[in-house]
């Protein structure tokens, strides 16, 4: 899909953002005094753009008002690709290889640390917009910025996060009014939601984003992770093995056939009422909601974060959107002040509430946009970015962790031993093996 | 004037005739005739099997050139078990495929050879699995083979003759054996009919002369029917062990290569390794490994099943 932002095409991009603007609450975001960088637009600029497709119609059609606003603005062309999910870091890649194609790309999560070399620092905008929001939450800045740095070499336009999803009316039958934090709490509900034919259910198949989220949750709960603060592998831990024997007895009160889910097999088996507690995106909900069918389902839905088991925070990395600006772009400046534009509230806060709670806000400021109080049931999702844990935790984010999450070495460690095939030491020793291999280098 | 006239006029016609000799040589038109599809080969055959091949000897990943390692993805590849084990079911998936492929359409074969009422009919219908697109039969065994959602899961519940849900993929051997049933289901027609081509070649004739001479049913498919049908036996089969070995869609839709990567064919492994894993160079060398096995297999269909010198109007050793 393209488009094209012509002069022509201003005027009714206008009257949508008109009308979509007066769909929004207005919410009220605070902002501290700040300074806008000098970034004067070079002449004649026009931008190319690639970002993920949408998760909602309004989505897209905010983010085309907004850029068609920036080109109202700025008198710069931006032309906006959405890219399907599963090719978008290809064609990141095949940018920056060939030092051709779009000026921007909002790719996920590790994108700018990969390309690096090929991208502009944006530490002017990154400062100006974290001093007028608030401040970057945690999540953003450590995909933000350089390892070990305060380089920016990212800015990431939101998260999406898998907190638990579970039937009210399940939990309270078992006598639990929500999912406890402690590790032995939850096996002993997960177990008597067993033996009330209401199961559990997590992904312990090669699904991506829920695969990958349950085993993180295991392992960083524990106290575990893949590899140390250097990126040296450190899988091989008494916390892993103790993380995948707790894992023995959880997965016995799981409904049957999870090895073989994929992401999308949580959302089925819990809109079938087969299983009762997983851990989802915001979209399971809305799929419920939005279909008479199910709406009893959801109105018995609540969303809580994964348990911390033995740390103070709910571990949980969210799928994050990075935008970054290649250096073989001739308008760097018109780069920047595009996405600075973006980022400032009367375009991300209507952006943010067309996403209906699906991308949860990189900076303070934004925490009390409206979409917050849209429906209660996803105000949970409001501090996807205020977490400590990342994909590749504790480590360097880079192109081995990256790679080591995309091969499912966690995940498969974790089905070895659940399915009985592998004993914990296994299984730990067979995914410090593979991961070597990523981060040889 | 007219004289120079004339001499300008004898000197294009000289050129013309250079023109004229060139396109009579015969060197030059081979070159000029082939010129085209060597270089439609080389840019979509030769090129990318080459480049594939270079990969293999590099570590390559997306988003940095590699350098030349040599053999060491090999090396690697060589102790790792996942690899080893997509070895195994490649061959396994293959083999026992193959052979459950060429039992059923040799016999649906000889069953749509008799004269059967609507036989045009029947014989489009036995196509179907394989004229709709492979990822469409592997959404559709997906969803047969659903852990949650079955139909024959469902249908052995609501029968009362199970109680749980059937585990076709959850497990390492049910999931094989799940992949060969799809696979096999997906390779019927294309074996099926092309024997079906082949019989149809034999002339009535040697049956005729068989019965005469009081062969059993048994003896008329075993000294009549089976020998005339070995050529086209021997291509269908090295197409067929290509085409198995070298399996993606089904694998890739039904199970990821899953559970714990014990679906994993060599396709679908280096593909999990080259594209989502980002590592290239090692994806290449897995793919590259394929090819012993695939050049292995046709030698074989071709050498043990179709060397008979009664092609060539002989006799038998």
């Amino acid at each position: 899909m393209s488009y094209i932002i012509t002069r022509r095409s201003i005027l009714g991009a206008s009257a949508a953002i008109a009308a979509g603007g007066s769909a929004f609450a207005q919410s009220a975001i605070q902002t501290q005094p700040a300074t806008a960088p000098n970034l004067p637009i070079e002449n004649g600029a026009t931008l190319r753009m690639l970002r993920p497709v949408r998760f909602v119609q309004p989505d897209e059609e905010v983010f085309r008002a907004n850029c068609a606003r920036f080109t109202q603005q700025t008198g710069v062309q931006v032309r906006v690709d959405f890219v399907g999910w599963e090719d978008i870091t290809q064609q990141t890649a095949v940018t920056a290889n060939t030092g051709a194609g779009p000026d921007v790309i909002i790719g996920f999560n590790e994108a700018p640390h990969i390309y690096v070399d090929k991208l502009v620092e944006l530490n002017d905008v990154a400062e100006y917009i974290g001093t007028k929001y608030g401040g970057w939450l945690p999540l953003a800045q450590k995909y933000g910025k350089r390892h070990g740095t305060n380089n920016w070499i990212g800015l990431p336009f939101g998260a999406s996060g898998g907190p638990l999803v579970w039937r009210k009316s399940a939990l309270n039958q078992v006598g639990f009014q929500a999912p406890p934090d402690d590790l032995a709490q939850y096996l002993d509900l997960c177990k008597k939601l067993k033996a009330a034919n209401k199961p559990p259910g997590f992904a312990l198949g090669n699904a991506v984003g829920d695969g990958n989220g349950f085993a993180n949750w295991l392992i960083w709960s524990h106290g575990g992770y893949l590899v140390d603060e250097e990126g040296k592998v450190a899988i091989n831990s008494p916390q892993s093995i103790e993380a995948l024997n707790y894992l023995k007895e959880l997965y016995a009160t799981f409904v049957p056939g999870t090895i073989a889910w994929g992401d999308i097999s949580n959302n089925r088996a819990y809109a079938a009422q087969e299983c009762w507690l997983t851990a989802n995106g915001v979209s399971l909900y809305f799929a419920l909601k939005n279909d008479p069918a199910t709406r009893a389902i959801a109105d018995d839905t609540e969303h809580t974060l994964l348990p911390k088991g033995k740390l103070d925070t709910s571990p949980m990395a969210g799928l994050t959107l990075n935008a970054m600006v290649f250096k073989h772009s001739r308008f760097p400046n018109a780069s920047k002040a595009l996405l600075s534009f973006l980022l400032e509230t009367p375009q991300y806060d209507p952006w943010l509430q067309a996403n209906l709670g699906y991308w949860a806000q990189p900076l303070e400021a934004y925490a009390a946009s409206a979409v917050w109080d849209s429906d209660p049931k996803v105000r949970i999702f409001k501090d996807t970015m205020r977490s400590n844990f990342w994909i590749g935790y504790k480590g360097p984010i880079s192109e081995a962790s990256a790679a080591a999450n995309a091969d499912y070495i966690m995940v498969q460690m974790c089905a070895s031993v659940a399915s009985g095939q592998a004993t914990p030491e296994q299984a730990v020793r067979e995914a410090e093996r593979r991961a070597r291999r990523f981060f040889r280098r | 004037m007219s004289v120079t006239a004339a001499e300008r006029w004898i000197r294009p016609a000289k050129q013309q005739s250079a023109l004229v000799r060139l396109f009579d040589n015969k060197a030059f038109l081979i070159i000029a005739c082939l010129l085209p599809a060597i270089g439609l080969l080389g840019v979509f055959l030769t090129y990318p099997l080459g480049l594939g091949v270079w990969l293999a000897f590099t570590d390559t990943t997306i988003g940095r050139r590699g350098v030349f390692v040599g053999l060491e993805n090999f090396e690697f590849l060589f102790e790792d078990p996942i690899f080893w084990n997509a070895v195994f079911y490649s061959v396994f998936y293959t083999s026992v495929a193959t052979v459950g492929k060429f039992a059923l359409g040799l016999w649906l074969a000889l069953l749509l050879n008799n004269h059967l009422p609507m036989k045009s009919l029947l014989r489009a219908i036995i196509l179907l699995p394989w004229i709709v697109p492979t990822v469409l039969s592997a959404i559709a065994f997906w969803w047969i083979y659903d852990p949650q959602f079955s139909i024959i899961s469902w249908v052995l519940i609501e029968t009362g003759i199970r109680e749980t849900n059937v585990d076709f993929i959850n497990t390492a051997w049910p999931a094989r054996w799940s992949l060969i049933a799809a696979n096999i289901w997906r390779g019927i027609p294309f074996v099926a009919i092309s024997l079906l081509a082949g019989l149809q070649t034999i002339s009535p004739s040697l049956y005729e002369a068989a019965m005469l001479d009081g062969a059993s049913a048994w003896q008329r498919f075993r000294y009549v029917t089976f020998p005339m049908l070995l050529p086209i036996l021997a291509i269908v089969m090295t197409f067929s062990i290509i085409f198995t070995f070298t399996d993606f869609q089904l694998v890739y839709a039904i199970t990821r290569g899953g559970p714990v990567n014990s679906t994993h064919l060599l396709a679908t492994l280096a593909f999990q390794r080259g594209i989502p894993g980002g590592q290239l160079g090692e994806g290449a060398a897995i793919a590259v490994s394929m090819i012993p096995f695939l050049v292995f297999a046709t030698l074989f269909s071709y050498f043990a099943l179709a060397r008979r010198k009664w092609q060539q109007g002989e006799s038998n050793d």
